[in-house]
């Protein structure tokens, strides 16, 4: 089997194991990524919302935020789970789709 | 260390997406020349492990949380500009469709995690490896080592942007306007965090990885080799 194959299969793998970034924070009760809190918890921290944070930090609506459809934030870790991994398939397909299309303008025939 | 949307300031914002400007066109024009075709589909796996890697949460036991970048490897195996372009085209992907950074922050973004990041892993790597047989373990040792240094260093940048923001921007009353928390607190928990944690990720994925390809495919080690003579 070609390398390339091979790597292929073991990013299919990682999709598939993807849901640990979500159970293992969760059992070792380990909070978001430091400076990557909401308004709300920023609040908690410091006791108020800075102004331009609270202003800039709802000006993009990504479609599929933190890797969760709409309306899902409050389910349970199962149903979280399979969005995570749709989340990374998308993301790798969309990934891949972006790099063969610079690929076009960027590489060289051999 | 995805800078969200209200952490960094206007100016800073716009400082490194005109820093990244002339790093992104010497990446596409250097990538063009040394890019064969059939590479192609390994910078393609590339971005993809870069994105997929970086939904690895890794948590440290009742504190945060943190991942890897996977950029290093991709460094090595196809170079620092190329490794450039893939992990920019994650963290694009990760900002606009699941809101993982700021669109504001990609600038910012962009230059630690695919800038600093592969750069300093990259060469890190030839300096320890130099001159060291492909399938040598000082390889697997230098990949390893170039990781941790490389995240950490990474995670330094981005402490320091964070840390900077409320000395440029606050009220008249002190409050801040975008990251509360100057470099006396940004930098250590920045820093601590990945020292401690998540740089070991980062070292342990990238040093694997070669030794998985040492046994499986010395050409793809070997091919950043041949492109430099």
């Amino acid at each position: 089997m070609k390398t390339t194959t091979k790597l292929w299969i073991g990013l299919a793998i990682l999709i598939i194991l993807s849901p640990l970034g979500l159970f293992l924070p969760e059992h070792f009760k380990a909070g978001d990524a430091w400076g990557e809190w909401g308004a709300e918890g920023v609040k908690e921290l410091v006791g108020y919302i800075p102004q331009g944070l609270e202003k800039i930090s709802s000006l993009w609506s990504a479609p599929i935020s933190d890797y969760a459809f709409k309306g899902w934030e409050e389910k349970p870790l199962v149903n979280l789970s399979i969005a995570y991994i749709v989340s990374a398939l998308i993301g790798i397909l969309v990934c891949i789709g972006v790099v063969f299309l610079l690929g076009k303008f960027l590489s060289r025939k051999d | 260390m995805h800078i969200p949307d209200g952490y960094l300031g206007p100016a800073t914002c716009g400082f490194f997406y005109v820093v990244m400007l002339p790093i992104w066109t010497a990446a596409s024009r250097i990538v063009k020349k040394t890019l064969k075709a059939r590479q192609v589909p390994m910078l393609a796996i590339g971005a993809a492990f870069s994105f997929v890697i970086m939904m690895f949460n890794v948590p440290i036991p009742g504190g945060t949380t943190g991942h890897a970048v996977g950029g290093v490897l991709v460094a090595i195996l196809l170079g620092p500009w190329a490794a450039c372009i893939a992990i920019t085209v994650a963290l694009v992907v990760q900002a606009l469709l699941f809101g993982d950074g700021g669109i504001t922050a990609i600038g910012a973004n962009c230059f630690n995690m695919a800038f600093v990041l592969p750069f300093v892993g990259y060469y890190l790597y030839k300096v320890i490896s130099y001159n060291s047989p492909l399938n040598s373990n000082r390889r697997v040792i230098a990949a390893g080592i170039a990781g941790y240094v490389a995240l950490n260093i990474a995670a330094l940048f981005t402490g320091i942007e964070f840390g900077l923001q409320p000395g440029l921007h606050h009220t008249s009353t002190g409050q801040a306007l975008y990251c509360p928390y100057g470099l006396n607190v940004a930098i250590p928990a920045m820093l601590g965090e990945h020292l401690l944690v998540f740089g070991w990720v980062e070292a342990i994925v990238t040093a694997l990885v070669i030794k998985y390809l040492q046994k499986q495919d010395l050409s793809l080690l070997g091919a950043q080799e041949e492109e430099l003579i």
